[in-house]
């Protein structure tokens, strides 16, 4: 078994990558110029108010602080391991990264138990929201279970992970830092990638459209046609 | 002085039947679609009652409008800082069943029940679910005052009425409703624009139309919040937020909007309105009892030279100008002051205004003799069946003064037509009371005129849009000289 494993491995972690972001990137932005009317965050709190809260609250929040994680140790793997050069420093580092990974394990087991039982909220749940909801909850469990079961992740991201993804970046992909890695690592790293690959065919696409520029606009907007006065900002 | 143009409305309380031709006529054309059924941008709502979504105007639940304390104008709802932080559970959210969840029936069963011994039934099933669901509820539930001590006892505008007068609503005999239609206002200061993350929302600035950009919505949902009269709506299937559009593709073919055209009372009237942009936030964050004042004083005078070059400087048209001078509602709200925009308090500065209602007639009665008259002639007006505290509570931010000019000068109105035409009242007593209201026999004669004899291009004076002029600035007009005629619309299709 680990030898058919060992023999995905170019595919998984060398090509696969490369197909998923290609998809991406292009999905992404063909969506946005086409089927601009389909970017929504498709909210469901209209159906249902109260077990809402429970589901995507922790779920956001989690996620949000786990990938910034992520980034960050991607980004600045030496300053991660020079954090992490104090044993107390490292014990505070893991443990939040560890509660935020089972908020957000918490809020995507309850968000998806919620759309199950509430009726109106099933009617308006398509089958791929099911994927991409078994997806995230097994990337999140993975995580946790790696976070416990396999320690200092923040360490060893920074030391095998990081250039794996340096590698990737670079076109120049070399398998052979996640070859030591045990099942649970790889199968996080999979889900990831079979995420980013649905990602721009799936309600996930509104997470580029945050409204970041609402923070400086004024509060009025005006659209004037054949003027791009509104873009300005124009006032009321 | 910034001048713009602003299509805004008047709607006379006094004249509205409640048939809800209006409401039908726009959600044959607008709403009747899958996610958006249990919407109605025009729906007409019996007074005193809770109105659609139930208590709507209950701002401490639904935090909608905006508040100026210490002078400083922002939303009740949500500020910058609170919108990134709670945008992934809105805390202010009304949720279908504070609409209704809509149905349809199960009509089949009528034709398909097997043989049995009791007749069949068609039962309710769910627009949502397709299941079958048991009506609890639906818009309008307590129209003509059904079930009142349950729904019209929880009418927000009761706040700060007596229990005598509360009593006095609903005593037998003199039992009191009115009609209360309403469609989105148009606001000057949208608390829904303000409050959309998005930016999808926005205010034409050639009209003053406020529309929703479809693409451009994420479904936050802030605007459903922040609108205090509940007039944008989450459609539930697409994932997008939708309002009144003001039948706008109407308006630019010259065709009043669907709820005007069809309304069977002939209530509405839609006209043109000059304003000045520079002073709106100035007037929306005046003291409550001052904002209907500020609010007529940013509208300008189409007559006044100086207002119409700063408009003629801001590129409005010379036939716009035309049409401003006509509008019916400029006459209402600024030169006549009966029409007033409903619920001022929450400072959106609503462009679509209402003649309060004055009936049912009112008359004093001593002993067993009703009398339709008195020593003082205004008397009755206080002492009519819908107290004017409720009045005010709708219409003037809580204060009556306002509510009471209009009603004195309706009243007066009233009289000396009766003293033209029937006789039995002086005319030294109808002229003395139009001195009263502070009207005259000229502008009574005009107010009767509108008000009763007015014909559909009265009603409606719809300024020519120009649009081709906007386009031309906006479009090569070779674009599309080898391709005129065909082309792709984009169904609205829900995201995955």
């Amino acid at each position: 078994m680990n030898n058919v494993l060992a023999y995905l491995d170019p595919i998984l972690f060398g090509a696969l990558p490369y197909a998923v972001f290609l998809f991406f990137f292009l999905g992404t932005i063909f969506r946005y110029r086409a089927e601009a009317f389909t970017y929504s965050s498709l909210s469901t709190q209209f159906l249902e108010n109260r077990s809402h809260f429970w589901g995507s609250v922790p779920l956001h929040f989690g996620v949000l602080a786990v990938l910034a994680g992520h980034i960050v140790a991607f980004l600045i793997p030496r300053q991660v391991l020079l954090w992490n050069s104090k044993p107390l420093r490292l014990y505070i580092l893991e443990i939040s990264a560890l509660i935020f990974g089972i908020l957000a394990v918490v809020g995507f087991v309850s968000a998806a138990l919620r759309r199950y039982a509430d009726i109106k909220v099933r009617v308006v749940t398509s089958l791929l929201d099911w994927a991409i909801y078994g997806l995230l909850i097994l990337q999140a469990v993975s995580g946790v279970y790696v976070a416990i079961f396999h320690p200092w992740g923040s360490s060893w991201f920074a030391v095998s992970i990081s250039p794996y993804l340096w590698s990737l970046v670079k076109f120049n992909p070399d398998i052979t830092y996640l070859a030591a890695m045990p099942q649970a690592v790889k199968l996080h790293i999979v889900c990831f990638y079979l995420l980013i690959g649905l990602f721009p065919f799936s309600r996930l696409v509104h997470i580029l459209v945050v409204p970041n520029p609402y923070l400086w606009r004024k509060p009025q907007v005006v659209r004037w046609h054949g003027r791009a006065r509104w873009l300005a900002g124009e006032k009321g | 002085m910034d001048v713009r143009m602003q299509i805004s409305m008047v709607f006379h309380l006094d004249k509205c039947i409640g048939c809800h031709t209006c409401s039908i006529a726009c959600k044959n054309i607008w709403t009747d679609r899958k996610g958006a059924e249990y919407m109605w941008w025009n729906n007409v709502e019996t007074k005193p009652g809770t109105g659609f979504p139930t208590r709507w105007e209950d701002q401490e639940k639904y935090r909608g409008g905006w508040v100026a304390p210490q002078g400083k104008l922002r939303l009740r709802s949500t500020s910058k800082g609170k919108t990134v932080f709670n945008i992934f559970h809105h805390p202010h959210q009304p949720t279908m069943d504070d609409y209704y969840e809509p149905w349809t029936y199960d009509y089949q069963n009528l034709f398909n029940a097997p043989e049995g011994a009791d007749q069949p039934t068609a039962r309710p099933l769910s627009m949502v679910t397709g299941k079958h669901i048991d009506v609890e509820a639906g818009p309008n539930w307590d129209d003509d005052l059904g079930g009142s001590p349950v729904y019209a006892a929880n009418d927000p505008n009761l706040e700060g009425l007596t229990p005598e007068q509360r009593q006095q609503l609903s005593s037998v005999e003199r039992l009191v409703f009115f009609y209360f239609p309403r469609i989105c206002n148009h606001c000057l200061n949208p608390s829904c624009v303000a409050a959309c993350p998005s930016g999808a929302l926005y205010k034409r600035g050639e009209d003053g139309i406020v529309l929703l950009d479809q693409k451009r919505c994420r479904a936050w949902r802030s605007c459903i919040a922040a609108c205090p009269y509940k007039k944008t709506f989450y459609n539930w299937f697409t994932g997008k937020s939708e309002k009144c559009i003001l039948c706008y593709p109407r308006l630019e073919t010259g065709e009043a909007p669907a709820c005007f055209h069809s309304c069977v009372g002939r209530i509405r009237y839609l006209g043109v309105m000059l304003y000045d942009a520079d002073r709106i936030e100035e007037a929306a964050k005046r003291p409550n009892e001052a904002l209907i004042d500020a609010h007529r004083s940013i509208v300008l005078d189409p007559f006044d030279p100086e207002v119409l070059s700063e408009a003629r400087r801001n590129g409005i048209h010379e036939s716009v100008l035309d049409s401003a001078k006509r509008s019916p509602v400029y006459q209402f709200v600024k030169a006549w002051k009966i029409a007033l925009p409903p619920h001022i308090e929450y400072r959106t500065l609503p462009m679509l205004f209402y003649v309060p209602p004055m009936s049912p007639v009112m008359a004093s009665r001593t002993e067993d003799t009703i009398r339709h008259t008195s020593e003082d002639l205004f008397h009755d007006i206080d002492r009519s069946r819908v107290p004017m505290k409720f009045l005010a509570n709708l219409f003037g931010a809580g204060h009556e003064a306002k509510v009471r000019y209009a009603l004195r000068k309706q009243k007066a109105v009233r009289w000396y037509r009766r003293a033209l035409t029937v006789g039995d009242v002086e005319m030294s007593v109808a002229e003395h009371m139009l001195r009263e209201a502070d009207s005259s026999p000229q502008e009574a004669e005009a107010i009767y005129r509108l008000t009763s004899l007015c014909t559909f291009d009265e009603r409606f004076v719809i300024p020519p849009m120009h649009r081709e002029e906007a386009l031309q600035m906006l479009q090569d007009p070779m674009e599309h000289k080898q391709g005129a005629g065909f082309g792709f619309v984009e169904a609205p299709e829900r995201g995955l």
